[in-house]
């Protein structure tokens, strides 16, 4: 299976090889490798439906414990096979739709490389790599969301879905890691088998809620579900792919995944649902509403995603039976849907639905479609999502918690489904042509060739429901880990849950009929919801963004402002404290040495220096600064030569001489000192300046006690005239022990030298 | 005797302080000029300070008790050159800031480019 992801590595590379005349092939060649793959994993079926899970582990860093482990389960198959059947009809779907615009090899390269991690990420049995693949589909996301990166608002919805998820990602890391720090381990077999301590541990909280933000932006539950809406931008198969039937389940599938380890908590079972809940109201109320056929799938997907959390929370056999089945309708009817809604934006060149209408009479065969995909999404037998409908009402009468609440939010929920569904296919499909909608579709007669198969699963599975028990029935053992006997029906006899079946489509149909007679009360609606739900999260999100970058900026202003001397300031004023931090707690303040100022002509010549130094720091005359620093230097000197440092003095001498030359050579092209900073300044300076030098004098006093490893100056005294036959020991240490040293100081004169050289030397060329 | 070089160590890092916080660049340079001198000082201080007893040795003299210590001052020669070094470059610079901006004012150094 690791074969397999890097195949898909090379492949996405390989497709910036073929060449241009071929390159129209690209896609289509992409589609191919999904159908073997597909193939491929349905050979695997059998063994995985009788039990047996594939896993093909490779250490990677045994030391950190991170290994690479691929596991091949119920759970995990269901979601390969979606990815790589749906990823299969997507890229046939590509071919036809990306033919009209330029750099699609660049598409079709992050669109594989999607489809790669995707698979990694759903074949992931250790959580730091599910972590990366995670990440990785993030990124593409981002990639594939500003594709049209000349859109403004596609750089800005994708940035901000990058942002979100990127957000969501963070959480879930640190969530990985604080389970890991609990089990001592990444591996999804160790936390399963570990889980009962996982609970009990106080980490558990945190690292709930952490996953739980991490899913909750992955799969664009309120209130993170705005990125998805931005996402819309997309080319309608990444819309297709991605935000439907993919990457936004990523998030379920690890909620299914990390089922058995965290769930059945009572804070799994509240957080949850809540959650759930609140993402399908809101979806679907919204969705009535929308005039953009891409939005109305959008929201309808945002509550669709808010069922499949209500029902993984929700901790019954029947909920999570539910929503495995649900997954599959979802992922039929949406991605067929998207890819519709492609084909009629390429038909009308339009997304708005007050512009399209009678769609019927110039292709029959896309109302067929729509309709099926529509009728799954409302729920009407004989569709899979008739089924999957009555599961979930079913599991939400079994439900021990709230199940009345539950039962009415997700009655109403489905009302609007109905509706919706109803709304669209009249709306688009029916009533007057409304522009040139007359032509037949030509060329884009094959962009119904992948939402017809889709079409068709909805209504085969629907019929023969028996096909799918295979699919679910092992999802289902591994993650509620007992075992689940599942049959799925059409026909479930007249019980309360067929009553409210048909409850929600009467009132569907009632609330469709009313809105599509009297128009107006759409508008309405817009506008009153424009009103109740003023906060618009797009907008929340980058205003929140800009002030927090303005925030940012002032902050970095007020300490990277960019004056040298304030940072000298900062160094000198914290250098100053942390030494007398360090003076204080480990030497003390009594001073061991004694005041003397015998030998006199020493003492007199230090006065002479601090004079001079006094005189170089206050003259107003540039010479006489000059002038007055020789004399430190030379005065230094001779403290140096009185003190036995006879090449330490000679240095000086040569180098305090060769400085003063240059200076004064220099002085004779500089302007004289002006005044150039007010008295209150100086003053301030000034403290700052003799606080340190206090400070500097107490360290000097306190070095003098501190003892230089002898066994080193020894060990040069002892071995200057033996072994380097050398009487001089500074000069011995300089050119024969520490010889490499001295190489290096020489080199760093060359370089200054060179520099020297470089710098006059440009301004001669120059002129 | 310590005492005294100790405070004349402080002064020079002092007047070092002042002169790099300085606005004139030539002031800076001094600046810069005092505290490596200032620091030359410090190490050399802190192995202890032997009148007249040079580091000189022969095959009969062994005693490292007696004499200077010759590790600090191999120390600070090198520091001197490098200092010298880095002094040359920055005075080197100045002249070619000097010729371009014609100003002496750190302040006036607003733009990346001249």
């Amino acid at each position: 299976m690791f074969i397999i992801l890097i195949l898909y590595l090379v492949l996405a590379f390989a497709l910036f090889l073929i060449p241009t005349k071929l390159s129209k092939f690209n896609s289509l060649l992409i589609a191919l490798f999904h159908l073997c793959l597909f193939t491929f994993f349905m050979t695997h079926l059998p063994d995985v439906t009788a039990g047996k899970s594939i896993d093909i582990s490779y250490q990677w860093i045994p030391q950190l414990g991170l290994n690479l482990v691929l596991k091949l389960d119920g759970l995990s198959i269901v979601f390969v096979l979606l990815i790589t059947f749906i990823g299969f009809l997507v890229f046939i779907y590509a071919n036809t739709y990306m033919k009209s615009y330029t750099g699609t090899t660049k598409f079709f390269f992050y669109l594989t490389l999607f489809s790669g991690a995707m698979l990694g990420l759903v074949l992931s049995a250790d959580f730091i790599q599910l972590f990366m693949f995670w990440e990785l589909t993030s990124v593409l996301s981002f990639l594939l969301i500003s594709y049209f990166n000349e859109n403004e608002q596609a750089r800005k919805a994708a940035f901000q879905s990058l942002f979100v998820t990127g957000f969501g990602g963070l959480c879930l890391f640190v969530a990985i890691i604080l389970i890991g720090s609990i089990v001592d381990s990444y591996s999804l077999t160790d936390w399963m088998e570990k889980a009962h301590i996982i609970k009990e541990d106080s980490r558990y909280l945190p690292a709930l809620i952490l996953v739980l933000i991490g899913i909750f932006t992955k799969s664009a539950q309120f209130p993170f579900h705005f990125w998805l809406l931005g996402a819309m931008q997309a080319p309608t198969p990444v819309s297709a792919f991605l935000h439907s039937a993919t990457m936004v389940k990523a998030g379920i599938f690890l909620l299914a995944r990390l089922y058995p380890v965290l769930g059945g908590t009572p804070e799994w079972t509240q957080i949850v649902p809540l959650f759930g809940a609140l993402t399908m109201l809101t979806g679907s109320y919204l969705a009535i509403t929308q005039i953009d056929i891409k939005l109305i799938l959008a929201y309808t997907t945002i509550s669709a995603l808010g069922v499949l959390v209500l029902l993984l929370g929700m901790d019954t056999k029947q909920s999570v039976k539910a929503a495995m089945v649900f997954l599959f309708v979802h992922a039929f009817y949406k991605s067929a849907l998207f890819m519709l809604a492609g084909f009629i934006t390429k038909q009308t060149g339009t997304r708005s639905v007050d512009k399209i209408g009678g769609l019927i009479q110039s292709s029959p065969m896309s109302f067929v479609i729509a309709m099926i995909a529509l009728f799954s999404m409302a729920g009407l037998p004989p569709m899979l999502g008739f089924i999957g409908k009555e599961l979930i009402y079913e599991a939400k009468f079994d439900s021990p918690w709230l199940s009345t609440v539950l039962l009415i939010i997700g009655v109403t929920s489905n009302i609007f489904m109905v509706t919706i569904a109803f709304l669209f296919l009249f709306e688009v499909f029916l009533g007057k042509a409304k522009g040139g909608t007359k032509k037949p579709p030509g060329l884009y007669k094959y962009l119904l060739i992948s939402p017809g198969i889709l079409a068709l699963l909805s209504l085969g599975f629907g019929l023969f429901p028996d096909l799918l028990t295979q699919l679910v029935g092992p999802a289902l053992n591994i993650i509620r880990s007992d075992d689940v006997q599942i049959k799925l029906k059409l026909w479930h006899g007249l019980n309360q849950v067929f009553f409210l079946s048909v409850f929600t489509v009467i009132a569907g149909i009632s609330l469709f009929i009313i809105i599509y007679r009297h128009q107006q009360i759409i508008k309405v609606w817009q506008r009153v919801n424009n009103r109740l739900f003023s906060i618009n999260f797009t907008k929340v999100f980058s205003t929140g963004l800009d002030k927090f970058i303005a925030f940012s900026r002032k902050n970095t202003h007020l300490i990277q402002h960019g004056y040298n001397r304030y940072y000298i300031i900062t160094i000198i004023a914290f250098t100053s404290i942390l030494l007398v931090f360090q003076l204080y707690f480990t030497r003390g303040w009594e001073i061991e040495s004694a005041f003397t100022l015998q030998p006199f002509y020493i003492s007199g010549l230090v006065f002479i220096i601090m004079l001079s130094v006094l005189m170089s720091v206050l003259s107003k005359n540039s010479l006489f600064t000059i002038v007055a620093m020789a004399v430190t230097g030379y005065g230094i000197s001779l403290i140096y030569l009185y003190y036995s440092a006879v090449d330490l003095a000679i240095t000086q001498i040569i180098i305090e001489t060769l400085m003063v030359v240059m200076f004064v050579l220099l002085l004779r092209r500089l302007p004289k000192f002006v005044k150039l900073s007010s008295r209150n300044t100086k003053i301030r300076d000034a403290l700052i300046a003799l606080g340190f030098g206090l400070i500097m004098t107490v360290l000097a006093l306190k070095a003098i006690h501190v003892d230089f490893n002898p066994s080193i100056s020894d060990y040069f005294v002892q071995n200057s005239a033996l072994k380097a036959y050398g009487k001089n020991v500074v000069n011995v240490i300089l050119v024969d022990f520490r010889a490499l040293d001295t190489l290096g100081e020489i080199t760093v004169l060359s370089i200054a030298a060179l520099g020297v050289f470089t710098l006059l030397n440009v301004k001669k060329t120059k002129k | 005797m310590e005492i005294l070089l100790s405070a004349l160590t402080g002064l020079l890092y002092a007047g070092g302080v002042y002169l790099i916080l300085r606005r004139s660049i030539l002031k800076f340079i001094i600046g810069i000029i005092f505290m490596s001198n200032a620091t030359n000082l410090l190490v050399f201080l802190s192995a202890g300070i032997v009148p007249g007893q040079p580091a000189f040795v022969d095959d009969t003299m062994k005693d490292a008790e007696l004499m200077a210590d010759p590790l600090p001052q191999a120390l600070v020669l090198t520091a001197i050159v490098i200092g010298f070094g880095i002094v040359v470059f920055t005075i080197a610079l100045k002249y070619k800031f000097f010729k371009t901006t014609s100003t002496d004012d750190q302040d006036q150094l607003t733009n990346t480019d001249a």
